[in-house]
């Protein structure tokens, strides 16, 4: 569980972030929504200790984030990054034997347990064969199963994604929202994730954050959060909604 | 199964390489001889005591001190250029060789009661130190503003090494120039005792280490994420790199290139997986290093300095890198 209490961030002298307080649920997908800017992946950054709050208290499982080392928060928490730029074309089964690290002393080396994890993971997400592969040739879709395999192999109790959907096709977003999904419930995994489309947030979430010019607009289940309203509110534009069965539909107004 | 035969090929390979550099020399000994020599304490015939004096206190002091240059040279390359996410540096470049020669200058010129390795590792890290804190901006360090800042040190320090030679008297100068020149020429078991425990300690590091590679590989928010305390353990390779830079250029002089060339020619032979390229640049190094000098002592009646075979090897090398992995090493 995540739990954020007035949190607040200012960088070069600009508040980014201010008044946070949510909770995020194990067990459930958290997508915080928003614009271009509006303070998402900075959010995140937080969760992760990349960034040192000035403001506000962060708890992991009732612990205080600032309390914990980088090495003990590895082994609570995992992130997917958004941007990845690989220098060295390490192989697929090497970056997610990477995810033990935490978990193995200064100057050892990985045991077999750890191998052992590693060979579960690839064949739960089904991707061993590109175990072998250099992870810089392979797809957009397959590198972010590798990133998330990476993070299981952390096994952490919290998964963060920053825009796990970009650069993917209309099947892939379908098929990585899904595994996260499933891997939330399986697992218990508290996840917080970040999307761009309304309508896939409604579509796999099971709370929403709104978020703009660094505030929380708006948070709650999707079907209360993601309206024609919020969505008119924080990126000013009209939007029109069709209703199709229990789901609704968010599109902008053209024309 | 290939794979794995290569490296078992690439980690034994110093010891074939040393056999055939005991046989040449001005002073040639046939294969036979060397074996009867190296077998000598088991009682194997009676080798003439000149060529048991020449292989025992020359020429095999010569290789393993040859041997321990090269694993400190590639190994600290291999380790600077997994730390600085940066495949195009290696000692040479950062400017860590340029301040162990100040170091070594330094103490030859005004300091003679301080031991030079002590001199060449503090000015080694120092330079170390200031490129990278001039390479930084905002909390990055671009890959081709660390070279720049690398070029940089390097010349400033290499012009405080020139200022020492005009200000010493002819005598230290015909020392400093030495060291410049790179050159095993003056090795014997005495430089061997000096730099080995140095080398030995910091290619030990860089060894337990060498898994971590990877993850500081990945840039410091990664690693962060991953669970690596980046700050000090980057601190800890460096200073691991300084270490046996600094020991290996306190008995060799400025060698180029190894530490460079040898990292890249492992990774194209069994991938960038730093549990194997770390052994393996080790293994390379030496044997590179023992075959250069080789050379360097048996090319030409003289005695060439190591340090240009090595570039005459090396130069070559990076130039066909730059046009191959140009694209993709140089990402900024």
């Amino acid at each position: 569980m995540i739990s954020v209490v007035d949190l607040g961030l200012s960088l070069n002298g600009r508040a980014v972030l201010a008044e946070i307080s949510f909770q995020a649920q194990p067990g459930q997908v958290t997508v915080l929504l928003g614009p271009n800017g509006s303070g998402k992946t900075t959010l995140l950054l937080c969760l992760c200790a990349h960034y040192r709050p000035a403001r506000g208290n962060i708890q992991l499982h009732g612990q205080d984030l600032a309390d914990l080392s980088y090495r003990a928060l590895a082994r609570r928490l995992a992130i997917v990054p958004q941007d990845h730029h690989p220098v060295f074309p390490y192989r697929v089964r090497e970056v997610i034997l990477l995810g033990r690290i935490s978990r193995v002393g200064f100057f050892s080396q990985p045991g077999v347990q750890d191998y052992e994890v590693v060979e579960n993971i690839l064949s739960l997400l089904r991707i061993q064969h590109l175990a072998d592969k250099p992870y810089t040739r392979i797809s957009g879709g397959e590198r972010q199963l590798v990133l998330i395999g990476r993070c299981l192999a952390q096994e952490p109790q919290v998964l963060l994604l920053d825009e796990p959907t970009n650069h993917l096709d209309f099947k892939n977003q379908y098929t990585i929202l899904k595994l996260i999904k499933d891997l939330a419930r399986e697992r218990q995994l508290t996840v917080l994730l970040t999307l761009h489309d309304p309508n896939m947030a409604s579509l796999f979430a099971d709370h929403v954050i709104l978020l703009a010019e660094g505030r929380i607009v708006a948070h709650g289940p999707p079907l209360e959060v993601i309206t024609p309203a919020h969505m008119a509110a924080i990126y000013h534009l009209e939007v029109e909604m069709v209703n199709a069965g229990a789901r609704h539909l968010l599109y902008p107004k053209v024309g | 199964m290939s794979r794995s035969w290569l490296c078992w090929g690439l980690l034994l390979s110093p010891l074939p390489a040393a056999l055939l550099a005991l046989q040449f020399g001005a002073y040639p000994i046939s294969p036979g001889k060397v074996w009867q020599i190296l077998g000598l304490p088991l009682g194997l015939g009676q080798p003439p005591e000149a060529m048991v004096q020449i292989l025992w206190q020359v020429r095999l002091p010569r290789i393993v001190l040859a041997m321990l240059v090269g694993l400190a040279l590639s190994s600290s390359g291999t380790a600077l250029q997994a730390i600085f996410r940066n495949p195009l540096v290696d000692a040479f470049i950062l400017g860590l060789s340029a301040g162990a020669a100040l170091g070594c200058a330094l103490s030859v010129a005004f300091w003679p009661g301080l031991p030079i390795q002590l001199t060449a590792f503090v000015c080694s890290l120092l330079a170390a130190l200031l490129t990278f804190a001039l390479a930084q901006t905002r909390g990055e360090v671009p890959i081709l503003s660390l070279i720049l800042a690398g070029v940089i040190v390097s010349a400033f320090f290499s012009a405080l090494v020139s200022m020492i030679k005009f200000l010493v008297d002819p005598h230290k100068l015909a020392s400093i120039v030495f060291w410049l020149m790179g050159s095993l020429s003056l090795a014997d078991w005495q430089a061997v005792r000096q730099a080995g425990p140095w080398i030995g300690l910091g290619a030990l590091l860089i060894w337990l280490g060498r898994w971590r590679l990877n993850a500081l590989s990945m840039g410091d928010a990664e690693a962060k994420a991953l669970g690596v305390e980046v700050r000090r353990e980057r601190g800890l390779f460096l200073l691991a790199a300084a270490l046996s830079v600094a020991a290996a250029v306190s008995v060799s002089g400025i060698i180029g290139w190894v530490g460079l060339m040898v990292p890249h020619v492992v990774r194209m032979l069994i991938g960038p997986d730093h549990r194997w390229v770390v052994p393996l640049s080790m293994a390379l190094g030496a044997t590179f290093m023992v075959l250069s000098d080789t050379v360097a002592r048996t090319f030409t009646g003289g005695e060439i300095p190591v340090g240009i075979i090595t570039t005459l090897a090396g130069a070559p090398f990076f130039i066909i890198l730059l046009k191959q992995k140009g694209q993709e090493s140089w990402r900024t």
